[in-house]
């Protein structure tokens, strides 16, 4: 109790600071306010949206919510639109996406981007109170995801997304949402399959102590039966119910003709039983049940621990993950929100600043200029007047433009990648891990050596102890030390990874990494920086109040160019008296008097501005006039990522290096220098471009890594043996892949690829030490006098010591792996925690 | 010691109530998502108290 008061205390004093600080800051979401327009009961407000969404909380008495966290508020970009959502209501969309409606109360489970604090689940929580008709809500926080109940006949669905929406959390609707739902991380049948296990394990263990330490002399022959009889009652839920994959597992590989380490744990497992059944039955013995059981149990914690995967990020997204859910449809004079699915050709589609062209289409008014850097890699946006062809996938960075589709959604020239092979066949590897291959040679060698000792004993006439040592071999090598080592070392390594932001789908691809031989980048987005870079001035220099006049002028244009020149140019204020944009090509603008001319060098030409012949280095370039006369040019370079240089020296130590990019060859001289001599420079690839150059090296063979965040880099990145996407944000969209990776670690490439050799060779060594164990243990069920309690120490003493070294040491070079990120200012937020 | 004949089935009965209400807590979902109820139990103790107060009286006094 204490704890939590000690914690209400933190709240207020949080309230407080911010209480303090709210002269300048907004109320709702902390952002410095620009005037003091917006006011309500003495707090201020940056906009009428923040204004809003506090009325509404404090009405319904939820302010809680701001005591809860000191940053739970969210800007609120732009005023909700109630109509926004009315295409969910639609039967086709709302069947397939509701998981639940039986006519009197509705579940849906959304994609809320925007939970991030404790104050976000209990607001949400709390949606009831908000609105008559909405039953319970429960937020699942590392998934981003509530799931809301309501009453469909007093509320519709696209209600529910517009109160979100209003609050702050809009709901992420993608393509995608349509089909199907992701399945739980560890699914439920496992748990019970170690329930069980863990059970039986515990009772018969206990049952067996007294006999083990001959205190069962005393109770007579009737105890033991009983015990024996109960520990076969209680067995027989462990071999039918929790080892009952092992056994389905060895069944298939035995029919592919396949040496897994199923098999031998399969039989194993069969043996311990049947002999242990056989010797309870005739009153033999009380059998091997705690040891079947605590095997069982032992090998179940390994798979729990391998399959706990990071379920809040998608490995396999397509690009129906990348569009959005539905698209602003014109007809006639009327606007409306449809769904993706219902758009056909000759629709005509408005698309606003910032929004996804989601087929390919012709522009109809308006000028687009769109930015395809995810989609093609180019890094600077491309300008299309009307009546030329833009292609799905885009963002339009300019201004509203209305698009007229010119084919369905699902055959543009984007979605046409997905068509490809690499993308019909399964990745597989399961049967080629270290485990498996191992387990091979090790299969037939413990069934030779069962065999000679059965062998020995039947040539000097003892059938009983021939049949002993036979079954006890292979109840000794059972290997489950053997099955944890892989296991525990791999899942141990992947939650270290994940600590520093880089997610691995499996421990597969951890293996597979460790045989990377060529790495391959992408250039755009990748080895640069989206943002950022540096820019020059070349040019007479400009006064501090000529570089206000050219900011403020920058500032007008929705060109990302320009933006960045404003950006470094600084914020003042000016007023502008005339402003003209030629998408693309450039800006002129009238500032206190002066004419401010900015943009290509064609653009000052076609105005009659004699530009001297300055040559054009590496980068962009904006070339500005000042009242009428050339002054001079900024040159924006796209910013390599820090230690870039450095990444590439060690990498090329040990592996072949390619870079593969879809932007022009502008850059080709600086990537030639930090490339070295020997490896390929690509530039103008296409999607795929990109995958036949990966289909090639495989074919020379090489192990191939890719590492790349666009859509154009999906091809290469799931032909490769390794795809690595690289994401700006953990949780934003990225191609299906195996690895999602922080952008700020791309430098780290090098060390990543080092950790994953070394947990492979902790793995190995493993499985030395689990030999070592087994050749002990062989060495007394050779010889026919394997008794029930060295068994009982034996098989859970090695597969404690495999797995505490294997966790203890992967974790340890965990710590020493060198993956933290060193940039002042950027810390890497913990596991858990979205981004 | 004939009491043992007893106890142990006993004993084998008290262990099935517990794996009872693990298949219970398993299948209800408790093992789905066990980071948000991690959230949830700090606030708790606040909403609570204030299911039905409007905003003002719940802030802290300013100064």
């Amino acid at each position: 109790m204490e704890a939590t008061a000690q914690f209400a205390d933190d709240l207020r004093d949080l309230a407080q600071t911010r209480d303090n600080a709210r002269k300048v800051a907004c109320f709702h979401c902390g952002t410095p306010c620009a005037n003091d327009n917006f006011a309500k009961e003495d707090r201020p407000f940056c906009c009428h949206g923040c204004q809003t969404v506090f009325e509404l909380l404090s009405e319904n008495g939820l302010g809680q919510f701001y005591e809860l966290s000191t940053d739970a508020g969210r800007r609120m970009e732009r005023p909700a639109d109630a109509g926004k959502f009315r295409f969910l209501d639609e039967s086709s969309v709302r069947s397939r996406l509701v998981d639940f409606d039986d006519g009197k109360v509705t579940h849906v489970t959304l994609h809320l981007p925007a939970i991030h604090c404790v104050a976000c689940v209990w607001l949400l929580e709390n949606l009831f109170r908000l609105k008559p008709g909405i039953g319970q809500s429960r937020v699942n926080f590392p998934r981003q995801e509530a799931i809301i109940s309501f009453d469909p006949k007093q509320v519709a669905l696209s209600e529910v997304a517009a109160l979100l929406d209003s609050i702050g959390y809009e709901p992420n609707l993608k393509l995608s949402d349509l089909e199907g739902k992701r399945s739980s991380p560890v699914s439920r049948r496992l748990w019970l399959q170690l329930g069980v296990a863990g059970f039986v394990f515990g009772n018969t263990m206990l049952f067996s102590l007294p006999a083990y330490f001959g205190l069962d002399t005393l109770s007579g022959p009737s105890f033991r039966s009983l015990v024996g009889w109960l520990s076969l009652g209680l067995g027989i839920p462990v071999v039918v119910f929790s080892a009952a994959d092992y056994f389905k597992a060895s069944w298939l590989s035995f029919r592919q003709r396949r040496m897994t380490i199923d098999v031998p744990i399969a039989v194993g497992i069969a043996v311990i039983f049947l002999q242990s059944a056989f010797e309870v039955i005739t009153s033999h013995g009380e059998g091997y049940f705690d040891s079947l059981a605590g095997l069982t149990f032992f090998l179940l914690c390994g798979r729990v621990f391998q399959q706990k995967t990071y379920d809040r990020l998608a490995f396999d997204r397509d690009y129906r993950s990348f569009f959005p859910l539905s698209v602003l449809r014109r007809s006639s004079d009327r606007e409306e929100r449809v769904s993706l699915g219902q758009i056909g050709i000759g629709d005509r589609l408005t698309i606003r600043h910032g929004e996804l062209i989601p087929a390919d289409s012709r522009v109809l008014t308006g000028a687009a200029l769109v930015d395809y850097s995810f989609v093609t890699g180019e890094s600077e946006p491309v300008a299309k007047a009307a009546g030329e062809l833009l292609f799905a996938g885009g963002r339009q960075a300019g201004a509203t433009l209305e698009v007229v589709t010119v084919k369905p959604v699902s055959q543009s020239y984007l979605t046409s990648l997905w068509n490809q092979d690499a993308f019909r066949k399964e990745k597989n590897d399961t049967f080629n891990t270290l485990t498996n291959r191992y387990s091979q040679r090790f299969t037939w060698i413990i069934l030779g050596i069962a065999l000679a000792a059965a062998g020995y004993w039947l040539f000097r006439d003892d059938g009983l102890r021939a049949l002993r040592s036979f079954t006890g071999v292979l109840i000794v090598a059972c290997p489950c030390a053997l099955a944890l080592a892989a296991p525990f070392t791999l899942g141990a390594a992947l939650r270290a990874l994940a600590r520093r932001n880089i997610f691995v789908r499996n421990t597969e691809v951890l293996e597979a990494m460790a045989r990377i031989n060529t790495v391959v980048f992408d250039k755009t987005g990748t080895l640069t920086a989206a943002h950022g870079g540096e820019i020059v001035f070349t040019g007479v220099e400009l006064s501090a109040a000529e570089s206000a006049l050219v900011a403020v002028a920058a500032r007008q244009s929705t060109h990302p160019l320009s933006r960045r020149v404003a950006d470094q140019l600084g914020a003042t204020s000016a007023t502008v008296t005339a402003f003209r944009e030629e998408p693309g090509q450039g800006i002129e603008a009238t500032v206190t008097g002066t004419t401010v001319q900015l943009g290509s060098r064609a653009w000052l030409e076609s105005l009659g501005i004699s530009v001297p012949g300055v040559s054009a280095t590496a980068g962009s370039t904006v070339w500005l006039a000042l009242g009428g006369a050339f002054r001079g040019v900024f040159t924006l370079s796209s910013a390599l990522r820090p230690e870039t240089d450095r990444l590439l020296r060690s990498l090329a130590e040990r592996h072949e290096i390619a870079l593969l990019s879809g932007d022009n060859e502008r850059d080709r001289e600086r990537f030639a220098a930090l490339f070295g001599p020997k490896a390929h420079l690509r530039f103008n690839q296409s999607p795929l471009n990109k995958l036949r150059f990966i289909r090639d090296l495989q074919a020379r063979p090489r192990t191939v890594m890719m590492v790349g965040d666009g859509l154009n880099d999906a091809g290469a990145l799931r032909q490769s043996d390794v795809g690595v996407a690289v994401v700006e944000n953990i949780g934003a969209f990225s191609p299906a892949s195996d690895v999602i990776m922080d952008a700020t670690l791309v430098p780290r490439t090098a060390e990543l690829l080092r950790f994953a050799r070394q947990a492979t060779l902790v793995v190995r060594l493993s499985f030395l030490i689990s030999t070592l164990y087994n050749i002990v243990g062989l060495g007394i069920a050779a010889s026919g006098n394997l008794a029930p309690v060295v068994c009982a120490i034996l098989m859970p003493v090695s597969s404690v010591t495999v797995v505490a070294f294997a966790v203890g040491m992967t974790r340890w070079l965990g710590r020493r792996a060198g993956l933290e990120v060193t940039i002042a200012g950027h810390s890497t937020p913990k596991e858990g925690e979205p981004a | 010691m004939i009491v043992i004949l007893l106890l142990i089935p006993l004993s084998v009965l008290v262990a099935a109530g517990f794996l009872w209400a693990f298949f219970w807590a398993v299948r209800s979902g408790q093992y789905e998502d066990t980071t948000t109820p991690s959230l949830r139990i700090l606030t708790e103790d606040g909403s609570r108290t204030t299911k039905s107060e409007p905003l003002s009286t719940n802030e802290p006094q300013q100064h």
